[in-house]
């Protein structure tokens, strides 16, 4: 498991002791703000992606940015690593800690600090709830467009360092579509503004570049992010396939149409069953596939549109096309999808959720792979796809009281995404690399691409200090890594068990 | 045509003497930037589309190829760059383009050229090629170093090949024009934005206030219905994003100033806006004094866009500037890619 930093293909790593940190942060902090005894960090040993767990050398809870300026420095000046968490529910060990680490915890930068209606806009702190902007903003009849499915729990801070997607975002754009400014501390304490008040800024696009960092150039202590009007109206369709390479066929036909879906998303046999079971959505049980496509604005052009797309659907081979009747059905479609990854708990104690890109094209052909693989490593495997941008959630079952299951379940994780950089893809469409998917960097990208994420690192922490073991895999790792494997694509027997 | 192994050798070539280069697509956007003292290197031959599938909604093509080219390819499709990339030129290439970075009126409806950019192929500053990011839209693998390519005017990487996501072209679009004053058009068209309408342009030349909608039958008409104005040829937006349109058109100097629309201009301004009020275009006698304090005191910052040679974009603050200049360095260790075109020193 990747839950143990190494310092042999991680790097150093410097550690100093409970004591000397505790006796330097504590002054620095408010009454409470440094944890340092194990029951206090335990909360903070693990993320979303549970199954990794490691304690922190200490955990600072920051109330203001002067103190978090503070902390960074302090840390600098100690040659101590910091690992910047929002509100933990990342799925990829983002905000893993490791041993003698300081965790910097923006859970109490939970403040809306400004609404800006006419500019349609919010200034918010990075602690602040993704739903709870489009809650604060919904009766100026606006929203905060990205939704992940975590939109309940997880924070803007979090989202930014993700760049997260959601249902919506093949329509509404990714969070550095949607945010227009963001305030940085860098490793050193500096207070940088990156991007504006306005539409662009001067110089190198630095807001874009921080987006999506993972937490590894820089601690994000303030967003002013973009409000969008919420549509006049929303429907959806739930069109049901006897074949799932005619569910993706359609998917393509969709886009190809010129229709800008609100969300597209693809189930298969095993996910819609599990999910009918769990939230009795209303999915036909026997189907091979279903689609659920969504469409969004003035309402004739809804109704114009959902009456082609329905159309578009049955001739490319839907055995049935249903649209919501009503609102109810419509948040009925939807329980059904949005509960598919709990559901799961019906087919397996355990399920690991994988992150794939692919182009959609590579679809049928990625669909046959992955049931192949899943056979090869004797474990099951259930579908989900934000379809309509190629986003793959292949859920892997297995239970990891049973000797082995856990290794195989990440053997074949591993071996997914490997699969996705085979076709032109990506090793993550939205849960981030973090400490999860470090090994498969060393696949999707050459030496020299790598060589170039550490040198844009250093220009903002030269030291190395920010979520070190994340994100971009030394040298040495992918070297290790690489004995085993054979660079970009040209894997001899994908389909083989190579652990 | 693939000329990577000549831009290959041309870039190491550069790196192992530490000469400096200036990088040349079609020489349309020369003037956007301040000069590049270095032996001229074109990329406009390497050229030519590499993939393009409409059902995927990306295109890939070298950076050599016209803008007017990719724009015909795309059209056949019923399909378009959504951020309107300005030509000044027919010369005018993909790679010049995601290299200054500029976005068309479309800008605040649709997005940034930068949000369009899905992946990058470059040569970095010793004459290596890397590839960010990839054909697909979500992909959130290593840093977007892609999108930071977009207006790094070559200063971080010559752009080799881009990936672009493409957007569908909407079903009905028409212009109106109003007569309004500045200040009301502005206003007028911050409470508009308020209300999800299918408007996807508002410029002010300052004498009418002009919008364009886009979008499905029913949105485009019933809006137009509500709104009224005197329908017009869609060719005023392209005169717009191209910078032909005689509101920009004259001056000694043209200031472009970005900042927030709602925030109000200082009137010896004048009246012309673009982006819905969020950058104000400035025409100015020569000898007028500059506008940086003044579009920072705004909360914006300023371009001088005809004018000067010398000082171009916003000083940046200490700080960012010192990062600029150490990500130059990682990039592109020499300085031998565009040094100085966006700052002096960088």
């Amino acid at each position: 498991m990747l839950d143990t930093f190494d310092d042999r293909v991680d790097g150093p790593f410097g550690q100093v002791g409970t004591a000397l940190l505790r006796r330097t942060l504590e002054p620095l902090l408010p009454p409470g703000g440094l944890v340092t005894s194990i029951e206090g960090m335990t909360p903070y040993e693990t993320d979303g992606l549970a199954a990794y767990r490691s304690l922190p050398g200490a955990v600072a809870l920051p109330e203001t940015v002067p103190q978090v300026q503070a902390v960074l420095r302090a840390c600098s000046a100690l040659g101590v690593p910091v690992v910047a968490r929002g509100a933990g529910t990342g799925l990829s060990g983002g905000a893993l800690p490791f041993p003698g680490c300081v965790l910097l915890s923006l859970s109490r930068f939970n403040r809306i600090l400004e609404i800006d209606a006419q500019a349609r806009t919010a200034r918010v702190q990075p602690g602040v709830r993704n739903l709870a902007i489009s809650e604060a903003v919904a009766d100026l009849g606006l929203f905060y467009a990205p939704d992940p499915s975590s939109q309940l729990a997880c924070s803007i801070g979090g989202n930014v360092a993700e760049n997260a997607g959601g249902v919506h975002c093949l329509k509404y754009g990714l969070t550095v579509h949607n945010i227009l400014s963001l305030e940085v501390i860098t490793v050193d304490g500096e207070r940088l503004r990156l991007g504006s008040e306005g539409l662009d800024a001067p110089g190198y696009d630095l807001m874009a570049l921080m987006t999506g960092s993972e937490g590894l150039l820089g601690v994000v202590t303030e967003v002013l992010v973009k409000l969008t009007p919420l549509p006049e109206v929303a429907r959806v369709i739930l069109a049901s396939f006897d074949d799932v390479e005619v569910a993706a066929g359609a998917v393509a036909q969709i886009m190809a149409a010129g229709v800008v879906p609100a969300g597209l998303e693809m189930m298969d046999g095993p996910a819609l069953r599990a999910a009918e079971d769990f939230a009795q959505a209303g999915y036909p049980k026997s189907a091979a596939a279903i689609l659920l496509c969504e469409l969004d604005g003035e309402e004739a052009d809804v109704t114009e549109e959902i009456a082609r797309v329905s159309d578009l659907l049955k001739r490319a081979g839907a055995s049935e096309v249903r649209v919501a009747r009503d609102e109810a059905e419509r948040k009925r479609f939807w329980a059904g999808r949005k509960g598919a990854f709990p559901a799961m708990g019906r087919l397996a104690p355990d399920y690991y959720c994988i992150d794939g890109t692919i182009p959609r094209r590579a679809l049928p052909r990625v669909l046959t792979e992955i049931g192949r693989l899943a056979d090869a490593h004797g474990l099951g495997v259930a579908n989900v796809f934000h379809a309509g941008d190629g986003n793959l959630h292949p859920l892997i079952l297995y239970n990891s009281e049973l000797e082995g299951d856990s290794e195989r379940a990440e053997a074949l994780g591993g071996a997914i995404l490997e699969l996705c950089v085979e076709v032109g893809g990506t090793i993550t469409g939205e849960h981030g690399v973090g400490r999860e998917k470090i090994n498969q960097m060393c696949v999707q990208f050459t030496r020299a691409e790598n060589d170039a994420f550490h040198a844009l690192k250093a220009a903002f922490d030269p030291g190395g200090l920010l979520n070190p073991g994340k994100t971009i895999p030394t040298l040495a790792r992918c070297a290790e890594y690489g004995a085993m494997h054979v660079h970009k694509g040209a894997l001899p027997h994908p389909q083989l068990e190579r652990f | 045509m693939d000329q990577t192994p000549a831009l290959t050798e041309a870039v190491q070539a550069a790196a192992a003497t530490h000469r400096p280069l200036r990088l040349v697509g079609g020489g349309t956007h020369e003037f956007y930037g301040r000069p590049v003292e270095g032996k001229t290197l074109s990329i406009a031959g390497h050229k030519g589309i590499i993939d393009y599938d409409p059902s995927e909604l990306v295109i890939t093509a070298r950076a050599g190829t016209r803008l007017s080219e990719i724009e015909a390819v795309l059209m056949e499709n019923q399909q378009m760059l959504a951020f309107e990339p300005p030509k000044f030129g027919p010369a005018a290439t993909l790679g010049g383009a995601v290299a200054t970075g500029l976005s068309g009126p479309r800008r605040p409806f649709a997005g940034a050229l930068r949000d369009f950019v899905l992946g990058a192929r470059i040569l970095d500053g010793r004459g290596q090629a890397l590839h960010f990011g990839g054909t697909v839209f979500k992909n959130v693998a290593g840093f977007d170093a892609f999108r930071l390519m977009a207006g790094a005017q070559g200063g971080l990487g010559l752009i080799l090949d881009i990936s672009l996501r493409v957007t569908p072209r909407p079903r009905l679009e028409l212009a109106l024009a109003f007569d309004l004053d500045s200040e009301t058009a502005r206003l007028k068209v911050i409470d508009l934005m308020r209300r999800p309408l299918p408007v996807s342009g508002a410029f002010h030349d300052g004498a009418q206030l002009h919008l364009r909608l886009s979008g499905g039958d029913a949105a485009v008409s019933s809006t137009a219905r509500e709104l009224g104005g005197e329908p017009e040829h869609l060719d005023v937006w392209g005169n717009l994003g191209n910078l032909t349109h005689p509101a920009l058109s004259e001056g000694d100097c043209l200031w472009r100033i970005s900042m927030a629309q709602t925030r109000t201009a200082p009137e010896d301004w004048g009246p012309v806006w673009d982006w819905a009020g969020g950058v104000r275009w400035v025409r100015q006698a020569a000898d007028a004094p500059d506008l940086w304090d003044a579009a920072a005191d705004l909360g914006g910052h300023a371009t001088l866009f005809r004018g000067s040679r010398d000082k171009v974009f916003q000083p940046l603050a200490p700080a960012v500037l010192d990062l600029h200049k150490r990500l130059k360095a990682a990039m592109d260790p020499h300085g031998i890619l565009n040094p100085g075109r966006l700052y002096e020193g960088l």
